[in-house]
């Protein structure tokens, strides 16, 4: 192999810094400010190096700023691995890269940092945006690849071959998508930042912290029923389950009993329904109360609360059915409901006082009390509102009988606390509540401001009973949402106000492409992909068989492709070919053809050996040579050829 | 030193070692050449690239590039980056596009033998290669070398030939063929290389390297007159010019140059080509002297004869020259120079 180096022309240093800046851009955001101005001096320096012939830095200043850029991304994470770190030193080595380009074979280099880099900015986001914008980079770097071994083409060219190329690619691309063996990752660990931004629901709840995420319209999740949508109203999606209280927050139990099974029997029809959970670092799952079934690797919580096996770093799906009605822990563990009745020794001593006179009235009876907590809390008149004042030492009191005003934990605590003073058994159940049907593509669309809290209260001979103590005094937003709960002029994510028609339709088809999007290619997993193959009639596939019609496949692609590029081949004359097998037989008699010989003058050394086909040779000769020579396309001489030369047999 | 020793021993067998790893390598690459080329050479002209003499291998680029995606691939599985899948797909996509318009580039290119200038040994052959595309698209950066040696980048239009000219230090007089020649391309993305081998029947005169120092030319009175063998006329006057320093002395127009004062000195011109002739003898050379010293002093006399104008003959053992002037007679007379004892042509 002869090794070439050239060094890097003009036109080629200009593709290198535009491959580097289409990789780098996209990453700004998740970049430390420091760094992207350092990159950036550095791509201007690239610039400056290129228009003005400079001489390339000294390698011990390059030692220098690798050590310095290293450094830098230490001391700005204190560790260099991880996602952003790792994606940091990434852009320091493509930025230092740039100033150092010596030979054509530094483009292969740059081009292959910004592959990683591509790979770098789907760690962070992986919309349909990022994707454009990858493959305009992926597009410029190919055309970085194409302009490393041909710098002569003009920017529009490279481009334009560099689009045909990748456009050739497509094929193979959506094969192997589709086909090529997917293993559920990770393969090892996962670097801790990886769900350092996510938002969603926590273990504990304090006052303020669901009204904080009804601020953020990002999706919880997204859930598709077989049948009929239930009622909003009935939308409780079970979240943790929180029996323990400090006088403040809500905590999920610190030991949990797990079931395999679900431990209650169910009433009334069972409602089926796929999730399409968003990932947000925690082991629950969220399923419409009560659920009937569990979704694989899976267990039930003692709180009936579904949990994963592993915490949900990616986007699940999973198909589940609930009970609308159930009767769940009649028999519950008195250890259970000895902890659902725990309260602070000290504080709210006149919530303390209303429940001690209600259990000095109804003694034992559950249903009692908690009617008679309803009775106060709807004649409380409470204001359901995203701003609740702060409340002090006596949350429950301050809330009840002061401010008067809360958000939905307020009202779930309040409500539990009432029942516990009372000799109730309660806890608090976080969740979501109601959510959206998109009327594009029928998915409902549950978002995190459509988190929630309720109480459950232990009632004997029924069990635990969902209580929901902010659709007493807001019945709007169990029925409706949030938007027409809150009174008007509060602030509200912008995506539940309900105002502008036009950009709600907007919204639900980005919505629904999303979903689609997500459903399809970014949700592509083992599961999904077996089961489009076996729906496809490949059963029972393994990754035997899928390598297998991979193979096939992608085979049949480069054969296809193959016919395109060699399309063109060398085409032999017909006549030449004719002419070829006249030669052939007059040869194995002696008279060889040679290839500087004229079919004429050829003819007429043959005739002369072979006095008796004479006349036949002639013809032949005078017609090949007419065929071959003359313009214009005669084909019926062809065919008189063909045919005298088959009758001719020296 | 025992130790010593065993380490130098060691030394010298692990060089061993290499050197026949070396000379195996070679030999594995000789085997897979003659394989690869199928037809004994040298080939008849054209020569087509078919699709069967075409090979395809990843560059080392093209391994990096491998190795890259592969990494990539990993890391979106462990990520479960759906997207990461995609772009890992696409550039494997993008490598196995590249091996078929790094092959297409290559495939069906014709190759001719073109002209060849004989040289004088010591100089640098100079080969041309007509590389013929029939396709209606151009060819891009094809490299031409010998083993080894600097390549030649050339590029052929839509349709149309191109010439590439090769060059091979011509050592010795003789023929001297065309060394096996290696084409190849790693066109559009540098990541896959397509190559094949062609011995196109191309071959370069060499002719024996002129002496820098050689005795003056022959002119003893027998060679200078030579004209009664030819057992024409002799010495008609048949006109004057300038007078060249190797003009023999007898030559000059004395009378004319007496005639015009401050003129320049003027030789007589005789007709016929016999006039004045000069017998470059082989065995005019003393016996001490080797054959090729022989053979560039003869040269170094026909150029010097040549440049000067001179009509002259060869006398070589088995080849007689009757005297011409000329540049057909000057590559008549090296080429019998080159060719002196070879046995061929």
């Amino acid at each position: 192999m002869a090794r070439i180096n050239r060094p890097v022309s003009r036109r080629q240093a200009w593709w290198l810094l535009a491959t580097a800046l289409a990789a780098g851009l996209p990453l700004t955001p998740q970049l430390p400010l420091w760094l992207s101005l350092a990159a950036a001096a550095a791509f201007c320096w690239r610039a400056a190096l290129t228009l003005r012939q400079w001489r390339l830095p000294p390698r011990w200043l390059m030692f220098v700023l690798v050590i310095a850029g290293t450094a830098g991304v230490f001391l700005q994470y204190r560790t260099i691995f991880g996602r952003t770190p790792g994606i940091s030193l990434l852009v320091v080595f493509l930025a230092l890269k740039l100033l150092e380009l010596r030979a054509a074979r530094d483009a292969m280099a740059t081009a292959l940092l910004c592959y990683f880099l591509v790979l770098g900015q789907f760690l962070f986001t992986q919309t349909i945006p990022t994707a454009l914008l990858a493959c305009l980079t992926v597009l410029i770097t190919t055309a970085n690849l194409l302009a490393a071994s041909d710098d002569r083409p003009n920017p529009l060219q490279q481009l334009r071959r560099a689009g045909l190329m990748l456009a050739q690619a497509l094929p193979f691309m959506l094969l192997l998508f589709v086909l090529f063996p997917r293993i559920q990752g990770p393969l090892w660990g996962i670097p801790q930042d990886r769900f350092a931004a996510v938002s969603g629901l926590s273990d504990t709840m304090s006052p303020g912290s669901i009204a904080q995420l009804s601020q953020s319209d990002a999706i919880a999740f997204r859930v598709q029923f077989k049948g009929t949508v239930p009622q909003q109203s009935q939308l409780y999606w079970r979240g943790p389950v929180m029996p323990a209280f400090d006088g403040r927050s809500w905590r999920v139990a610190q030991t949990l009993g797990a079931y395999p099974e679900v431990p209650y029997r169910g009433l009334g029809t069972l409602v089926d329904y796929e999730v399409t959970l968003e990932p947000h670092g925690k082991f629950w799952l969220f399923a419409l109360e009560l659920p009937a079934t569990l979704p694989p690797d899976s267990a039930l919580t003692s709180d009936y609360q579904p949990i994963a096996r592993e915490a949900v770093r990616n986007r699940l799906r999973y198909n589940q059915r609930a009970w609308p009605e159930a009767i769940a822990g009649v028999d519950e563990a008195p250890g259970a409901l000895r902890d659902a009745l725990a309260l602070p020794k000290q504080g709210n001593p006149r919530i303390r006082a209303i429940s001690a006179g209600w259990q000095a009235r109804h003694g034992n009876d559950g249903a009692a009390i908690l009617a008679a907590a309803e009775a106060l809390f709807s004649q409380q008149l409470l204001i359901y509102t995203l701003n609740p004042p702060l409340l002090g030492a006596d949350m429950v009191d301050e809330f009840l009988f002061d401010s008067r005003r809360g958000f939905c934990e307020h009202f779930a605590t309040a409500f539990v606390f009432a029942l516990r003073a009372a000799g109730v058994p309660a806890r608090v159940v976080a969740g979501y509540q109601g959510g959206e049907v998109n009327p594009v593509d029928g998915y409902l669309v549950v978002r995190q401001y459509d988190a929630h809290a309720w109480a459950e209260a232990w009632i004997a001979g029924r069990g635990w009973v969902r209580i929901d103590p902010t659709a007493i005094s807001a019945p709007s937003r169990i029925n409706n949402n949030l938007a027409n709960a809150v009174p008007s002029g509060e602030e509200l994510p912008f995506l539940a106000r309900g105002d502008l028609a036009w950009l709600r339709e907007l919204r639900y088809r980005l919505d629904a492409v999303t979903n689609g999007w997500n459903q399809w290619v970014l949700g592509y997993n083992p599961q999904r992909q077996r089961d489009l193959l076996a729906s496809l009639g490949l059963n029972e596939p393994d990754w035997r068989s899928m390598t297998a019609v991979l193979s096939v496949l992608c085979g049949m692609v480069m054969l296809g492709l193959t016919a395109w590029i060699l399309r063109n081949r060398l085409r032999v004359d017909p006549s030449l070919a004719a002419w070829r097998r006249f030669t052939a037989r007059l040869a194995k008699r002696g008279v060889a053809w040679q290839t500087w010989e004229g079919p004429l003058a050829f003819a007429e050394r043959a005739a002369k050996q072979m006095p008796v086909h004479a006349e036949a040779i002639a013809e032949i000769a005078s017609l090949y040579a007419r065929l071959r020579y003359a313009p214009g396309p005669r084909a019926s001489e062809f065919e008189q050829l063909k045919a005298k030369i088959a009758a001719f047999k020296p | 030193m025992s130790r010593i020793s065993d380490w130098a021993m060691l030394g010298a067998t692990s060089s061993q070692a290499l050197n026949m790893l070396a000379s195996l390598r070679r030999r594995l690459r000789e085997i897979f050449v003659r394989w690869a080329l199928r037809v004994r050479p040298p080939e008849a002209a054209p020569i087509i690239l078919t699709q069967r003499r075409v090979y395809v291998l990843p560059t080392r680029a093209g391994l990096a590039y491998g190795m890259a995606l592969l990494i990539i691939l990993l890391g979106a599985m462990n990520y479960n980056l759906s997207l990461g899948h995609a772009l890992v797909f696409l550039l494997a996509g993008l490598g196995i596009v590249a091996i078929l318009h790094t092959f297409r580039n290559l495939v069906l290119v014709s190759i001719r033998p073109g002209r060849c200038e004989p040289v004088f040994a010591g100089g640098e052959a100079q080969f041309d290669l007509v590389l013929e595309n029939q396709r209606p698209d151009p060819r891009t950066s094809l490299r031409l070398f010998f083993e080894d040696d600097v390549p030649v980048e050339v590029d052929i239009g839509r349709r149309a030939a191109t010439v590439a000219t090769l060059t091979v230090p011509a050592a010795r007089r003789g023929w001297l063929a065309m060394p096996r020649v290696t084409i190849e391309t790693t066109w559009p993305l540098g990541l896959i290389r397509a190559w094949s081998y062609a011995v196109p029947d191309l071959n370069c005169l060499v002719y024996p390297e002129p002496a820098a120092k050689a005795p003056p030319l022959p002119w003893s009175g027998d060679s200078a007159r030579g004209s009664t063998r030819d057992g024409r006329g002799v010495d008609d006057f048949s006109g004057l010019r300038n007078h060249q320093v190797a003009d023999p002395p007898r030559h000059v127009a004395w009378k004319a140059v007496a005639r015009q004062q401050d003129g320049p000195l003027l030789t007589k011109l005789f007709s016929g080509a016999s006039a004045q002739q000069l017998w470059l003898d082989w065995n005019s050379l003393p016996e001490a002297l080797d054959v090729e010293r022989r053979l560039s002093i003869l040269a170094r006399w026909m150029l010097d004869a040549d440049a000067a104008g001179l009509a002259w003959g060869l006398h070589l053992p088995g080849v007689r020259l009757p005297p011409d002037s000329g540049p057909a007679q000057l590559s008549s007379g090296l080429r019998a120079l080159a060719l002196h004892d070879h046995g061929t042509h």
